[in-house]
């Protein structure tokens, strides 16, 4: 294939943030070129990740759509290239972006082309994290896109939003420099930064160790693992409500991705060799932040700290190094994004109606918002993981894999099963059902059009993959084969070596 | 007769200067002329080495070294002079500071600098720093009027006094103990553990830390930086930090190329200690001059990281690392130049709140070259920091690469700051508009080339790749 077709998905959306950049903007504040500008492009950009989805050859574990360019003259080679695992990361990227495009008009009421703008650069950045296949242009876009964020969570953010700006900023950047030391020292030991070429040599086994932690402190502050989580509560709180869409949806995957194809790929030896300090964070953050969660009065907290737990079983389920756990927790992941994006579009359109986020605002809103209550319970069901959705699929998926590897962590982890069940179920009681007390609250309507298209279309998206998640497995099905063959090999290498 | 064709850009210079100074004693109200003329001899300057740039030689008994290394820090120094004059033409006047001499002195400096980026003994390169010095006190005091920058003048002076006694005691020592002030000779003279000369080269690094400020050589920056002219500042953060740099370089690859051993740990800790202070130090300022002198402090401190790592790599990577600072720096100091309310000149961070709402585009510009300035991808500061970090690591100093990667993220702080005051909050009264393209045209060009630098990243890399410098 010669059309570089990665380039260009992942190069549209900034195009068409420079068009946006050049439309005039109007003192009324209702940009609607830009608004159209932005909604255009995204939507090709998706289509055109539907036919790269279905184009690529889904039986071979090889990088597909390779694109290659001299760089740095002499080290680094400009290097793109999916494979199963990353089409369906950027598919999700290039899925709910348009989404929050859709819900931002509503909701953002200033300075919307800027919101446009950084929303369609970090579109560029975050895709490119998901195409590159160079360490150094991993981390370039891995960590510019901070800057959009950074400015998203800062400009359109809530009375908290400089703290949670500045805690989100300084934390990811502090994780991710010592991974920069790691690609540095990577070059200096393999001689390149390629990673098809780092995975057919294999880093010697005694610099896995140091090398591992440098990238585990960027991943782990990105996904977020306890104790390095507590950014997320704060930016998902403070940010609009597109803002945490994204950071939901997508960043978190940046870390989860980046644990799947770096840490278990480039250094199987200290992956094994690390798996019990993965396990017990992981358990740690399933079961106390979901009884943190239980505790919150803030509805985004709540869904904050439960994605925190939702990620606890995408890396138990990465370092059970089988089959069924890394391809629970890859589904996982993507219906994480799709089940919290559409859970905090749902607190959005709450605090569209009444400025608030505090649950005892809330209370006997089924009878006035009966649309609204149907839809959201789709997804409250689907954070608990109920059979057909497709939360249900990752979740068991994992637990399954993890229960071949170590009970007694598979037994914690189901702990947090019941216990998302509690917050979730709760916090739908006490916001939908019961008494209405606020009586303000008689005023409020239902879900206008594009509101109930936004949700429908997630719901929809959930329902789908819970009970068709064939498609998902067919893609990643090959490359999982291939990483964990992989894995196996090398770990034998290193038994005989020893020996 | 053959060795003057060599140094053609220095005697025309000279000449100029001459000159200059003549139509200035003799022209009424001749600054437009002598600044028009300074900016032309500049570009003049520019094209005469450029054309020359195949040719090296060591001329006047081996004193004088033009190669590919002084070149380009020629060029660079031209570059930043060039720049620098333009943007602050404007607070020159707004401030009545526009007499003949500031454009001549400037001019003098450089000739300063010139001689001592191309010396390759120890007395050239006294002559040069000399020159380089007596008129850089000159212009941090030029607004004599003004007590703060009288004050910064006096201070610089008799500091600077003081580091260029240390300096020349320690280049006598060398020649005591090497028998020559030829740098090559030095060089060959030298044994592993020469007392002598190990001391003086921790004497001539102390002068040499203190022109380029890194800690614990410092102490002047901020008070310099904040009492001096803008449009002074402005070149201090620059032009002098490049030859500085450069000379750097020579000295410590040079003559003192055998006893790497011995300076080697020395950079290592003042690089820390710099990078350290310079993030730290910024943090609670509220004077945007003062920040910026702990910024350029940090700054030098990457610089000297790579000049510490020893290699080729490293020199190279500090080269890099200068230029690019350059042209962040110039697109800094634009911004700081357009901030002007009710005909006063404002140097207080806070005084910047919001204005992204009333000057859009500005802001849009500050805001990259902060980023750019903490070193966030892609932008091209990332890149500077990028390389030095390669080559530390490559000679395996882990510790100086994660120190300084730690203080990249302290020193992000207070940049985002900035960036916090300028979007974040609410606005307070617009500036002053007016649409200069001497200021405006510098910072969009700065602009383009920090954002456009990841299409092309090896650029420098590719020149600085050519310079042999031993």
């Amino acid at each position: 294939m010669n059309f570089p077709i990665l380039s260009a998905i992942t190069f549209i959306p900034i195009i068409g943030a420079l068009f946006i950049f050049l439309t005039r903007s109007e003192k009324d504040e209702k940009n609607s070129g830009a608004i159209y500008i932005s909604i255009f492009t995204s939507i090709v950009n998706f289509f055109i990740t539907l036919f790269v989805w279905y184009s690529i050859d889904k039986t071979t574990s090889d990088f597909q759509f390779i694109e290659e360019y001299n760089w740095i003259s002499g080290f680094i080679k400009f290097k793109f290239g999916i494979d199963g695992i990353s089409i369906l990361f950027i598919l999700l990227t290039a899925f709910i972006i348009p989404i929050c495009i859709f819900s931002c008009i509503n909701s953002v009421k200033t300075r919307i082309k800027e919101f446009l703008i950084a929303l369609l650069v970090l579109e560029t950045f975050i895709i490119g994290v998901f195409c590159s296949l160079d360490l150094v242009i991993f981390y370039l876009f891995f960590e510019a896109g901070l800057i959009p964020m950074f400015l998203i969570i800062g400009i359109w953010g809530g009375p908290r939003k400089v703290y949670s700006a500045f805690k989100f900023f300084l934390f990811t950047l502090l994780g991710s420099v010592l991974m920069l030391v790691a690609i540095i020292a990577i070059y200096w030991i393999s001689g390149t930064t390629d990673i098809t070429e780092i995975y057919q040599m294999g880093i010697p086994s005694e610099y896995q160790y140091l090398l591992w932690l440098a990238f585990f402190s960027s991943f782990a502050v990105k996904l977020p693992m306890w104790p390095v989580h507590t950014w997320l509560p704060d930016a998902h709180v403070e940010a609009p409500t597109a803002g945490s869409v994204v950071l939901a949806a997508i960043l978190l995957k940046m870390g989860g991705y980046g644990f799947i194809r770096f840490s278990v790929g480039m250094f199987p030896v200290a992956s094994e060799y690390f798996t019990p300090l993965i396990f017990s964070l992981s358990v740690i953050a399933v079961i106390y932040t979901s009884l943190i969660a239980l505790m919150q009065k803030d509805m985004k907290k709540l869904i904050a700290y439960s994605s925190v737990a939702h990620m606890g079983y995408v890396t138990i389920g990465i370092f059970t190094f089988n089959k069924q756990g890394i391809e629970g927790s890859i589904v996982q992941m993507f219906s994480h994004g799709l089940i919290s994006a559409a859970l905090f579009l749902s607190v959005g359109v709450l605090y569209d109606r009444t400025h608030s986020r505090l649950i005892k605002t809330y209370g006997g809103i089924a009878n006035f918002m009966p649309k609204y209550s149907f839809l959201f319970m789709i997804f409250v069901l689907g954070t608990l993981g109920l059979p057909g959705t497709s939360g249900f699929v990752g979740e068991f998926l994992v637990l399954v894999g993890v229960f071949k590897v170590n009970y007694l962590v598979a037994i914690l982890a189901s702990i947090g099963v019941i216990l998302a069940a509690a917050y979730i179920l709760w916090l739908y009681k006490r916001v939908v059902f019961g008494k209405m007390e606020n009586v303000q609250l008689k005023k409020i309507k239902d879900v206008n059009l594009s509101e109930a298209v936004i949700l429908g279309v997630l719901s929809a998206a959930v329902l789908f993959f819970g009970f068709y998640p064939d498609p998902l497995f067919q893609t990643v099905n090959v490359s999982v084969d291939n990483l964990i063959n992989n894995y196996n090999t090398d770990i034998q290498q290193n038994i005989t070596l020893k020996k | 007769m053959l060795d003057l064709n060599f140094i053609i850009p220095e005697i025309f210079l000279t000449l100029s200067i001459l000159v200059f100074v003549l139509i200035g004693v003799f022209v009424k109200n001749s600054f437009e002329i002598i600044y028009k003329l300074s900016l032309l001899l500049i570009f003049l300057l520019i094209v005469i080495i450029f054309s020359n740039n195949d040719e090296y030689s060591k001329i006047f008994n081996e004193s004088i070294s033009i190669d590919m290394f002084s070149i380009y820090s020629k060029i660079l120094i031209l570059i930043a002079t060039f720049f620098i004059l333009f943007i602050s033409k404007r607070y020159i006047i707004d401030i009545k500071n526009n007499k003949f001499e500031y454009p001549v002195i400037v001019l003098l400096s450089i000739l300063g600098m010139f001689i001592m980026v191309s010396s390759n003994d120890l007395i050239v390169f006294y002559l040069g720093l000399e020159l380089q010095s007596l008129a850089l006190y000159i212009l941090a005091s030029i607004d004599r009027d003004n007590i703060k920058s009288s004050e910064a003048g006096i201070k610089y002076f008799v500091l600077s006094a003081l580091s260029s006694g240390l300096l020349l005691y320690g280049c006598s020592l060398v020649y005591g103990f090497a028998g020559s002030t030829n740098f090559e000779t030095i060089s060959n003279n030298t044994q592993a553990f020469n007392v002598g000369i190990i001391f003086g080269m921790v004497f001539i690094l102390v002068g040499l830390a203190f022109k380029v400020s890194v800690v614990p050589f410092h102490m002047w920056t901020p008070d310099v930086y904040q009492g001096a002219p803008t449009s002074v500042t402005s070149f201090f953060s620059v032009v002098p930090k490049i030859a500085g740099m450069a000379i750097f370089i020579k000295f410590m690859y040079v003559p003192f190329r055998e006893i790497l051993e011995q300076w080697q740990y020395i950079l290592v800790f003042m690089s820390i200690a710099s990078m350290i202070l310079g993030a730290v130090g910024a943090m609670a300022q509220k004077n945007i001059k003062r920040l910026m002198a702990y910024s350029s402090i940090g700054h030098m401190g990457y610089a000297l990281a790579g000049i510490a790592s020893g290699t080729e790599n490293g020199f190279k990577s500090t080269l890099v690392y200068i230029s690019i600072y350059l042209v962040m720096n110039i697109g800094a100091f634009g911004c700081i130049l357009l901030m002007k309310r009710d005909g006063k000149y404002i140097e207080d961070i806070n005084e910047l709140s919001g204005i992204s709402k009333n000057h859009p585009l500005i802001s849009l510009g500050f805001l990259v070259i902060l980023f750019s300035l903490a070193g966030i991808p892609p932008l091209a500061g990332f890149f500077a920091k990028f390389y030095i970090f390669m080559s530390v690591i490559e000679s395996n100093m882990f510790t100086l690469a994660i120190v300084g990667l730690v203080t990249t993220v302290i020193s992000a702080f207070y940049y985002i700051r900035i960036i916090k005051v300028m979007y974040f909050d609410d606005p307070k009264k617009s500036f002053e508009r007016f649409t200069d393209y001497r200021i405006h045209g510098p910072i969009i060009i700065s602009c383009i080339l920090l954002i456009s630098f990841f299409l092309y990243p090896s650029f420098l890399n590719d020149i600085v790749s050519k310079i042999i410098i031993f």
